[in-house]
């Protein structure tokens, strides 16, 4: 099972002949994803050659639309790597294919293009997840965007976090317990999935027992999924929030990660998460050990 | 981005929103010669921070004629608002307020869409409005992809209660600040206080805008909107040399990849400190991202011990894509690097490679045997080990 991803799941790659999309498009077939096509107007009636999983030569087509992919593939999932000047209209083309996952990785995306197209997808076919995201892994089956596959194993732990590398830490650090799907939804202030979809998503997955949810400063989305959790969440939710340290009014990398007076502090949002029960780390490996103790107990 | 007030005044006027005349000064002398230019009896000169509660602090004053302009800019440059010395005053023409108001546009995260504010009781702090009297303050939700056009405009005039008669006029206006924030990329507009003048226009009296920097590619004329002399001396060589930095007070040096990584870092920085005397605090914050080349890692290194307040640096890294191997060659030809260009590595560095080759990054490291470095495995060991050594060095 997982959520959103799976060894089914048939992945299009926008941006595929770029030198992102090309790295990152061997990674994933490296790691076993499906990848069926990839997307460029002016590149259309080619393709490309890469290894597959088990080390042959594989030619992925180029399509010149989305749309033109879907129909060739059945393809379900798209992951864009256009530039950030590119992305909205890459975006808001799959979106328009009714493509039923677009990943959205580019980084530094104004805001005004992420809320137009993130507007375009509300009630649409599509589920947005990032923009600014590494993308998800279901460890062992599927690998969207640009997690690196080999730092961990396929388990029943769920991961959703705001963080790349956090969620990469956090992914080795329990790879001994293993995860069913990990979600990197990315910093930005506007971004397609947020933490409570991923929470429902895994409260309702058979195949994830507890899950691991990473939040930093900026926004209220933390003290969102935390009433979120109280009322709908049954399974356990250990959390890890960053950016006690950081001053106010200073942007901390990601374009979302910024206090504004009392608001989008990590003690409020520790705060709300430890309101709702969920036990809370004070680093990344005291989190992990949390969530171990709670396998353990789980497994016993 | 946050603007200044009079680069919001020059963009309002140039999207032809309602502004009085205003001119800066940098000099008692240049407020007189702006006085006598404007011409008008009465003149405001008004301090140029980013922050709130100018009025309060006494970073607004009126003045009667150039001389008393320049007695005024006098007391208020050099001012310090919450932190921010004044270094620029705007002389603005005298306005003749009948009625103040509200109105802001904004990015509403949380809704991830945009929100329109209006109220017709303007000149007050916004918060403690929204506080006392929410029912006072229309909160109007704006599509991004259709904006605020005339009927949004109508809309959000009729919420905010204006009478009848001013609605069409105040309408226009705001249709004219959203595509200040349409056309601008920016991240907030408001005017606070919007007037309606004795004569009934409506004007914008203070405008407070934000500009969203991952949109400044394009947008080449808001690169003369940045103000270079305000940031820190190390912030902007950071900048630079293209590196993510954010200088902060204490004094063990961070570099890490990844921005959440790097916040995580900063605070068990922060909760190891606490065991040490004076408790060391993080000096930085600086993400020098996946790839962590030996030349990314020379500038980041280069840019951290040219703060003075830096007693330790820790190194900490997560290889991932980049595996820690390629990150340990990183890290010995940077010290490489350095030591070309005739600078030393002069505190004691503590590095932390996990993830991906971590074995093979450790022992690259150990083999180099660089001065000053040591090793720890564990985030939140080194972390203790850095503070430990801040504390004593």
């Amino acid at each position: 099972m997982a959520i959103f991803l799976n060894s089914d799941s048939k992945v299009i790659v926008q941006g595929m002949t770029g030198s992102e999309g090309m790295k990152h498009t061997q990674r994933m077939l490296t790691s076993g994803t499906h990848v069926v096509g990839g997307v460029n107007p002016r590149k259309a009636g080619t393709s490309v050659d890469f290894t597959a999983a088990d080390g042959s030569s594989v030619s992925i087509p180029v399509y010149g639309t989305v749309a033109e992919a879907i129909a060739a593939t059945g393809a379900d999932v798209s992951v864009i790597f256009v530039p950030a000047a590119f992305t909205k209209a890459a975006a808001v083309e799959a979106i328009e294919a009714e493509i039923p996952l677009a990943v959205v990785i580019t980084e530094g995306v104004p805001v005004k293009d992420s809320a137009e197209f993130y507007a375009l997808s509300v009630g649409s076919k599509t589920r947005l997840i990032g923009p600014n995201c590494p993308g998800l892994i279901s460890p062992g089956q599927s690998n969207a965007g640009i997690i690196p596959a080999d730092i961990t194993t396929a388990g029943r732990v769920g991961l959703v976090s705001k963080s790349g590398t956090l969620t990469y830490q956090m992914m080795y650090e329990l790879r001994d317990f293993g995860f069913s799907t990990a979600v990197g939804i990315g910093g930005d202030p506007i971004i397609g999935t947020t933490h409570i979809d991923c929470l429902e998503a895994f409260q309702n997955d058979p195949d994830t027992d507890a899950i691991v949810m990473i939040g930093e400063i900026g926004g209220d989305a933390e003290e969102r999924a935390a009433a979120y959790i109280a009322e709908n969440v049954t399974k356990p939710v250990v959390g890890y929030v960053a950016g006690f340290t950081a001053p106010e009014g200073k942007t901390m990398g990601h374009a979302g990660a910024i206090v504004s007076g009392s608001s989008g502090t990590a003690a409020a949002k520790k705060e709300a998460l430890e309101a709702a029960g969920v036990k809370v780390g004070k680093t990344p490996s005291e989190t992990a050990q949390l969530m171990r103790e709670i396998m353990q107990g789980l497994q016993a | 981005m946050d603007l200044y007030e009079y680069q919001a005044r020059d963009l309002f006027e140039s999207h032809g929103v309602p502004v009085l005349r205003g001119l800066t000064a940098t000099t008692p002398d240049e407020a007189a010669a702006a006085a006598t230019e404007l011409g008008t009896p009465v003149v405001v000169v008004k301090a140029q921070v980013k922050t709130g509660g100018r009025g309060k602090a006494g970073g607004v004053k009126v003045a009667k004629g150039a001389e008393d302009a320049k007695a005024k800019a006098e007391e208020i440059l050099g001012l310090d608002i919450k932190g921010h010395v004044v270094k620029k005053v705007m002389i603005a023409e005298g306005a003749d307020i009948a009625e103040e108001y509200y109105f802001s546009v904004l990015l509403d995260r949380a809704e991830r869409r945009y929100l329109a504010m209006c109220s017709v009781e303007g000149g007050m702090d916004i918060e403690t409005l929204a506080e006392e009297r929410p029912e006072a303050l229309a909160k109007i939700p704006v599509d991004p992809n259709t904006g605020i056009d005339q009927a949004k405009a109508d809309e959000i005039v009729a919420a905010a209660g204006f009478a009848e008669a001013d609605r069409a006029k105040i309408a226009a206006v705001i249709i004219k600040l959203w595509e200040v924030y349409r056309d601008e990329d920016a991240t907030l507009v408001e005017v606070n206080p919007l007037v309606k003048t004795g004569a009934g226009d409506i004007v914008a009296l203070d405008g407070k805008v934000s500009l969203d920097e991952n949109a400044s590619f394009r947008h080449e004329a808001h690169e003369a909107l940045i103000d270079h002399t305000a940031a820190d001396p190390l912030e902007a060589r950071a900048t630079e040399k293209g590196l993510n930095y954010v200088k902060l007070d204490g004094s063990v040096g961070i570099i890490g990849n990844g921005a959440g990584l790097v916040m995580s870092t900063l605070d068990v920085v922060a909760y190891a400190g606490e065991e040490f005397p004076g408790a060391p605090k993080p000096a930085n914050f600086l993400d020098i991202g996946g790839g962590a080349s030996a030349e990314v890692m020379a500038n980041g290194l280069d840019v951290i011990l040219g703060d003075a307040q830096v007693k330790s640096v820790f190194v900490n890294v997560f290889g991932g894509i980049t595996a820690c191997d390629a990150v340990a060659n990183g890290i010995v030809q940077a010290f490489a690097l350095l030591s070309e260009q005739g600078k030393a590595v002069t505190q004691p560095l503590v590095v932390r490679l996990d993830g991906n080759n971590a074995e093979e990054g450790r022992r690259i490291l150990t083999e180099a045997n660089l001065p000053l470095l040591e090793q720890v495995d564990t985030m939140d060991g080194a972390a203790r080990r850095v503070a430990e050594l801040a504390a004593s060095n």
